[in-house]
């Protein structure tokens, strides 16, 4: 078969800790490596002034979480989507630095080493990376995608992936829900001896940051999907939180010192909690070790059963989900045929203990399905999506069809606030539902709809989709107007509204704006040419957005020179400020971002004295004050939600360096070369 | 996105080719949507041309909802009735919602036989989630509730059993041209539906208090 580079549609898993791209090659899934050999990309971009392109994205991105941690982000999966208010959680248990000023119902955005990002942006970044993978890999330009997505995702989770593939230059063919992609990996659809099987799977997805739990049925290569369901805010994450929050209760307890507020250090613990988890996946303990401020060593012993005991609280909170899409799909646990296992956290041995218990598979002689790489998985099976849509007659993918669900209902705010389902969950998708509105006072010319999704009674309850007014409606008596407004959900879970007046024909306008997300124009302004253009592109924000402060300041520091308090300066004081400030405006035309940074500092240190004379005075002023005040606020943030830490452990061992042999304390660490507490033999 | 027309759209029996009967057989009914399916997906148009996307979508919602509507015996039935000029108003959704916005309870018609119970029911339930509010549990009205649960459910069993009946009546007419008998047997499907759905709603009301 002829690999005709325009058919190359390659798929991407875009996950919470890794992404991964893999395409289909002689009929079998192949996952593409990376320059470093390896196809995981940690899902951590860093924008660093440091790095020579300015950003950087997976394992170097990694280097820098550890020496820059506010110059990096990680897990930004968890906020795609999302707003404000559902933040809230997050931002407690991980690093995001959101911009100032943003009001609820804005997107997002985030303050990463000098640059303002919003969720979709930083994604991009990561499938830009991927991108060029490919392309190295396949010889040749990639621009057509599939990307999965968590089967739980709502439709702004949804459209926030497809913006990120469009910001990153892809054509996203459609957003596959991850834990069907996982079954088309498995080819379960086949007996060995390459005849259909028919029966009914479970695939349970446990990753980096999220749950899903999806039944399907296959027949004659149709996998179609009978119920999902999930949590979009449950994985890895949230045990190595929990392993956090020991250690950090810990060292203040021994050691009153509160880690959280040393960023670097946070980081450097984190990822020696989560080398810890995954030795507990072979080993029967792991140790903990790391090496605080001032020379002094935390380190402690953790058994499996601990560890165990610590975690059982978030695995037990896959069940009910599990439970849940069992009911959905009118099934019992025994009528599961095979239970695939996919994502990092199903590596862990009590995951699997619970899921063996859940569907009764000992008792039915059978076992979980693991033979793939759980990091794999979904990334291969997207490569299998993406050349059943690119058209290409394959024998391998010729007959196979996904038939996915919706996740969540869709309904429309009723009177009262009461929620009117138009969609129920798991209906096969696209799905459609027309409504009929009206008009409740005469000459009324528009109506307004809020659509919501979410299975919760009230509105107040659901996630808010959309709000819009149909316009344009003709003058009439009240309750006459009849307008058919029909939504549509389409193969990729996302939402699509029409509506039309029926008793003048007249087709209403109707303006979707989604509650939460960016407009195609936002899109538009965003797109990365590519990943060698991204240096010139960042360079370029990095010079607006320091243009933009430096306007900030030049006009506080004017303002401020009308104020009283500017008397009290000295002549040499009043000199420097303004010598600063000339330097700030000449600077402007600079096209360095450096430059005007440097100016900017300048005239920030020489009205120092003048922003706290002003405080002093109690002068609200715009000045210096603010940025000072909130500067090493969010980074780390307050880690540990879980404050009261289950502590059924030993003691940990606390050493001062001078007094006791850091060697002794790090033993039992060496296993693991990698341990940063290394860096005391320095 | 395109306007889809709905006026022109066909109903969903004629879309799976099948005649407007209640009874059908659910594998058959399973076998044309795989099959219809693998023409209409959009997963087979992706790498068409965009209006051929469009159409795709447009065919293929339609193909979902339709088999939908027809796998659910209950919204088959409402469905069809829907396409004989009956609005199901009492049994709707809407209306549910409708009366739950204007705080009003439901106006639904009470088959006059369950009045009495219905009645007694209520103030059972009522009684129960006062002792639930004041933290108690009422054993006498747990078990007295468990009871009218359980005959409810046995009722609803019963109706579905005399809803299958209707269907073959209703089928039979059908095939037989009988536009009186056709009429009366889709009367009797609105009561018995409508019979249903009330009993449905104090079973759900027994389950919530009970819970």
């Amino acid at each position: 078969m002829a690999e005709n580079t325009q058919h190359r549609v390659v798929g991407i898993d875009l996950g919470t800790t890794n992404s991964l791209v893999a395409i289909m090659q002689g009929g079998v899934p192949v996952v593409i490596p990376g320059e470093d050999g390896s196809p995981i990309v940690p899902s951590v971009v860093a924008f660093d002034q440091e790095t020579h392109a300015g950003f950087a994205v997976g394992n170097a991105a990694r280097e820098v979480l550890l020496t820059a941690p506010g110059n990096a982000v990680y897990s930004v999966k968890r906020l795609m989507g999302r707003d404000l208010a559902d933040v809230e959680p997050e931002l407690k248990l991980f690093p995001f630095k959101l911009a100032d000023g943003l009001q609820p119902g804005e997107v997002l955005k985030l303050n990463i080493g000098g640059l303002t990002l919003t969720p979709p942006e930083v994604s991009a970044y990561v499938l830009l990376q991927l991108k060029k993978n490919a392309e190295r890999f396949l010889g040749g330009p990639v621009t057509k995608a599939v990307i999965t997505v968590p089967a739980y995702f709502n439709d702004a989770q949804r459209q926030a992936t497809k913006d990120a593939g469009r910001i990153a230059g892809l054509d996203v063919l459609r957003l596959v829900n991850e834990p069907t992609a996982a079954a088309l990996a498995y080819g379960l659809d086949k007996n060995a001896d390459g005849s259909a099987r028919e029966g009914i799977i479970a695939v349970y997805d446990f990753g980096g940051g999220t749950f899903d739990i999806s039944i399907l049925k296959l027949h004659e290569g149709i996998f179609e999907v009978i119920s999902t369901g999930g949590d979009t805010h449950l994985g890895g994450d949230d045990i190595d939180n929990l392993l956090l929050a020991v250690a950090i209760d810990d060292i203040r307890g021994d050691l009153g010192v509160d880690i959280t507020q040393d960023p670097a250090a946070m980081q450097a613990l984190r990822k020696v909690v989560i080398e810890a988890k995954i030795e507990l996946s072979a080993a029967d303990s792991a140790r903990l070790a790391v090496e605080l401020q001032g020379g002094r060593l935390y380190a402690r012993e953790i058994t499996r059963a601990q560890f165990e005991g610590l975690i059982a609280s978030v695995i037990e909170r896959t069940a009910a989900p599990v439970r849940q899409a069992l009911k959905d799909a009118d099934l019992s646990p025994e009528q599961i045929d095979e239970v695939v296992m996919v994502g990092g956290s199903t590596r862990v041995p009590a995951v699997r203990t619970l899921v063996s218990q859940l569907f009764g598979l000992e008792a039915r002689g059978k076992k979980l399905h693991t033979e793939l790489n759980p990091d794999e998985v979904v990334a291969l099976g997207a490569a299998v999506q993406a050349q059943i849509l690119s058209g290409t007659e394959h024998a391998v993918t010729n007959d196979l069809l996904l038939l996915d669900v919706t996740p969540l209902s869709l309904g429309i705010e009723a009177l009262g606030g009461v929620v009117a389902k138009i969609i129920q969950r798991n209906s096969t998708i696209p799905a459609s539902a027309t409504e009929h509105f009206t008009t409740g006072v005469d000459g009324q010319t528009t109506v307004a709809i809020h659509v919501l999704q979410g299975e919760r009674e009230l509105a107040k309850d659901c996630r808010s989709l959309a709000r819009f007014d149909l316009k344009g409606i003709p003058p009439m008596v009240a309750g006459l107007p009849r307008i058919e407004v029909k939504f549509l959900i389409d193969a990729n879970g996302i939402l699509h509204v029409s509506a039309r007046e029926q008793r003048s024909g007249q087709q209403a306008q109707v303006e979707v704006k989604p509650t939460y997300g960016l407009t195609d124009e936002q899109v538009e302004t965003m797109i990365l040419d590519s990943f060698d253009n991204a240096e010139s592109d960042i360079e370029a924000r990095l010079v607006i957005e320091a243009r933009n402060e430096a306007n900030t300041i030049l006009e506080a520091t004017r303002k401020a020179r009308q104020q009283p308090v500017w008397q009290q300066l000295t002549a040499d004081e009043h000199d420097a400020i303004n010598a600063a400030l000339t330097s700030v405006e000449a600077s402007l035309k600079s096209e360095d971002h450096k430059v005007i940074r440097n100016t900017i500092a300048q005239l920030d240190q020489h009205t120092r004295r003048l922003a706290e004379l002003m405080m002093d005075s109690a002068v609200s002023g715009a000045l210096g004050g603010k940025k000072m005040a909130t500067a090493d606020e969010g980074l780390g943030g307050e880690i540990g939600a879980p404050t009261t830490a289950p502590h059924a452990f030993a003691p940990a061992q606390i050493s001062e360096s001078e007094d006791s042999s850091p060697a002794d304390v790090l033993q039992a660490a060496e296993n693991d070369p990698e341990t940063p507490a290394e860096s005391t033999e320095d | 996105m395109s306007q889809a027309n709905t006026l022109a759209a066909p109903d969903y029996f004629s879309l799976f080719e099948l005649p407007r009967h209640l009874n059908l057989d659910p594998s058959a009914l399973e076998k044309t949507f795989y099959a219809k399916s693998r023409r209409l997906h959009p997963d087979r148009f992706a790498a068409r041309p965009l209006a051929e996307q469009e159409a795709a979508l447009a065919a293929s919602s339609q193909l979902n909802d339709a088999y939908r509507t027809l796998k659910d015996p209950i919204a088959r039935t409402e469905y069809l009735l829907s396409l004989e000029g009956v609005q199901m108003d009492e049994q709707s959704r809407a209306a549910t919602d409708a009366a739950k916005a204007a705080g009003t309870a439901k106006k639904q018609v009470a088959p006059p036989d369950l009045l009495e119970e219905a009645f007694e029911l209520n103030m059972q339930l009522e009684e129960m989630r006062m002792a639930k509010k004041m933290g108690e549990d009422d054993p006498a009205t747990r078990t007295e509730l468990e009871g009218a649960r359980e005959r409810f459910t046995a009722m609803l069993h019963e109706l579905e059993d005399k809803l299958h009946a209707l269907w073959n009546d209703w089928d039979t007419h059908t095939e037989a041209g009988e536009e009186a008998a056709k009429t009366s047997t889709r009367d009797a499907m609105v009561a018995l539906l409508n019979r249903r759905s009330y009993a449905r709603n104090l079973v759900r009301d027994v389950n919530e208090a009970l819970d």
